[in-house]
């Protein structure tokens, strides 16, 4: 199974908490690929993609955050108009939920990732697998 | 074969006996301070009571209360009914009012209490080779030094470790032993979990069997959750310095309610509107009288908290009445919308939901707004925003269906909320109505 860990953390809706966050990343030498902020007025949930998520993992956990990987899926988008669309479509064409996603541009103007959340990973790899698409992996970006 | 009362003729007494025993005393008692205490016979004198007109138990509730602002009257020597040269001992208690109150101990005294401590930790199941870490405050508060001589009395090794200083206290637990343990409730939580952090095995490397709280009001479910983080048994314990600090209640092992030693204090329960008694079982405000203190006895004290009754008799055998858990003092009790809420109803219900630390703190603001703040268990988060959504949702209507009123809730990290090593304060009022 293809897939990647996004670093998750928890943190109340104040002034300076993502620059405390980012804070650990940019001191531990970590590269942030993709992110994604969700707020829900008084709390929300930052997400990572980095190069080293385990370090990352436990770093932040060293520093008293609450923090939690979960797995997500990464699908190649094409850079042209429609690509994001066609990926998207072929999700949902299988029934597969997406809860929460963020991007991964790898080279720029040239090669990005759309890289998701499901409910159920493996039932949603299972459908996905034998599409004709490029899956994102750990060993293309992770550097740990 | 195993003694298992401390003071079995006292302690199994057939309640016809016990009242008999508490009439005889309370007749001593009223007849004293009427006697010595101007101020005490100048209210009896507005009640048109004299002493001779208690013969029978009933006739007590004819006589008038005490109330905190009776201690303020003649501060502070005004309530003795003895020389000064008579008492060895002062604590004071400062309250929420902050106005201290004068509390004075002869040497009859303090042995009398502390043999109610001695009772009680038997009671528990403590005996002379056990180890008591003592972590409340020692000085004017009663808690520690009360209960110190009590442990004492009873054979036990005390440590005075006092409050605070956590990693002090998990060593002091480690070299020695410890077996029993006194503190607050929101200090033992904390304790707790920086045992659990610090991946010390209960019974192992903590030999800690049984965890005395008191001092300030808690649930059911924190009882509950310090007893499985711990392995141990946690006991109720009631008291207050007016009536001699803790020993005035206390729990046995059926843990269903608490004992009041009614050879020493004559309890009633109240109705805080009308000084009316309740009915049977119905809640209202505790009402005590010393019936063996000597240099300052108090008479019909209205101590402000709120329980009820337990009548039915105890499986442990022992005839002293029992008490529900204090629900919180009348004092701590606040209105929002028109509705009355104790912290402890709050409380009750944030303990029993997985998901939640045990911290949390009430504020109230603007016009009403009532805002829960709780903080989440760090295990719980799983990364996704859903989960902590639903969280927020339950314990917003399993609040909602306990105080009748819909309370904002407010997650916080792990941390985010003061911890307390005291009395925790857990309501702030930033209302300007």
């Amino acid at each position: 199974m293809d897939y990647v860990e996004i670093i998750s953390i928890f943190a109340e809706n104040k002034p300076g908490k993502l620059e405390k966050i980012t804070e650990v990343l940019a001191k531990e030498n970590i590269n942030i690929l993709g992110f994604s902020i969700i707020s829900v007025k008084d709390f929300g949930v930052i997400k990572f993609l980095v190069d080293m998520p385990e370090k990352a993992y436990q770093k932040f956990k060293e520093k008293g955050f609450t923090v939690a990987k979960i797995p997500a899926i990464g699908i190649e988008l094409e850079d042209r108009p429609g690509g994001l669309y066609e990926v998207v479509k072929l999700i949902s064409s299988k029934g597969v939920n997406i809860e929460s996603a963020l991007v991964y541009v790898a080279e720029t103007r040239k090669k990005a990732y759309f890289v998701f959340e499901v409910d159920e990973l493996e039932k949603a790899w299972e459908l996905l697998k034998n599409e004709k698409v490029k899956f994102l992996k750990s060993s293309n970006f992770v550097n740990e | 074969m195993e003694r298992k009362y401390y003071n079995p003729q006292i302690e199994l007494l057939p309640r016809k006996e016990l009242k008999k025993l508490q009439l005889q005393k309370l007749q001593r008692v009223v007849r004293k301070v009427y006697q010595k205490v101007p101020h005490y016979k100048e209210k009896f004198k507005n009640a048109g009571v004299k002493p001779k007109d208690l013969k029978s138990l009933e006739d007590f509730k004819n006589f008038p209360f005490t109330t905190k602002e009776d201690l303020f009257v003649d501060y502070p020597f005004g309530l003795l009914a003895e020389p000064l040269e008579k008492a060895v001992r002062l604590h004071t208690s400062s309250g929420t009012t902050g106005k201290p109150k004068a509390i004075f101990f002869s040497e009859k005294d303090i042995w009398s209490q502390a043999k109610l401590i001695a009772r009680s930790l038997f009671m528990s199941g403590a005996r002379s080779q056990d180890i008591l870490q003592n972590s409340m405050t020692y000085g004017l508060f009663t808690g520690a030094l009360v209960m110190h001589y009590g442990a004492e009395l009873l054979g036990m090794l005390v440590i005075p470790a006092g409050p605070g200083n956590t990693e002090r206290q998990i060593e002091l637990m480690r070299t020695f032993g410890t077996t029993c343990i006194h503190m607050t409730p929101s200090y033992a939580l904390y304790v707790a979990t920086v045992i659990q952090e610090k991946r010390l095995e209960p019974g192992k490397d903590i030999k800690l069997k049984r965890v005395y709280l008191g001092a300030e009001p808690y649930s059911e479910e924190t009882r509950k959750k310090i007893e499985k983080m711990l392995k141990v048994d946690v006991f109720n314990c009631y008291g207050l310095s007016e009536m001699g600090g803790p020993g005035v209640g206390f729990e046995c092992p059926a843990k269903k309610g608490l004992h009041i030693w009614e050879d020493a204090f004559y309890v009633e329960i109240i109705n805080p509107e009308t000084g009316e008694p309740v009915k049977e079982g119905e809640i209202g405000e505790l009402v005590l009288t010393t019936l063996d203190r000597t240099a300052m006895p108090i008479i019909r004290y209205r101590t402000r908290d709120l329980t009820r009754f337990i009548s039915e008799p105890c499986p442990c055998g022992r005839t002293h009445i029992r008490i529900d858990r204090p629900l919180g003092r009348a004092d701590d009790m606040f209105i929002v919308r028109g509705v009355n809420i104790f912290p402890q109803q709050i409380e009750n219900v944030i303990m029993g939901i997985k998901g939640v630390a045990q911290n949390y703190q009430i504020i109230l603001e603007g016009y009403d707004e009532m805002i829960v703040k709780v903080e989440i268990d760090r295990d719980f988060f799983d990364g996704r925003i859903e989960r902590l959504l639903k969280l927020k949702e339950e314990i917003t209507e399993k609040l909602r269906q306990a105080i009748q009123v819909r309370p904002k809730v407010e997650l916080v990290e792990p941390g985010e909320l003061p911890v307390s090593e005291g009395k925790a304060k857990r309501v702030i009022d930033k209302r300007t109505l």
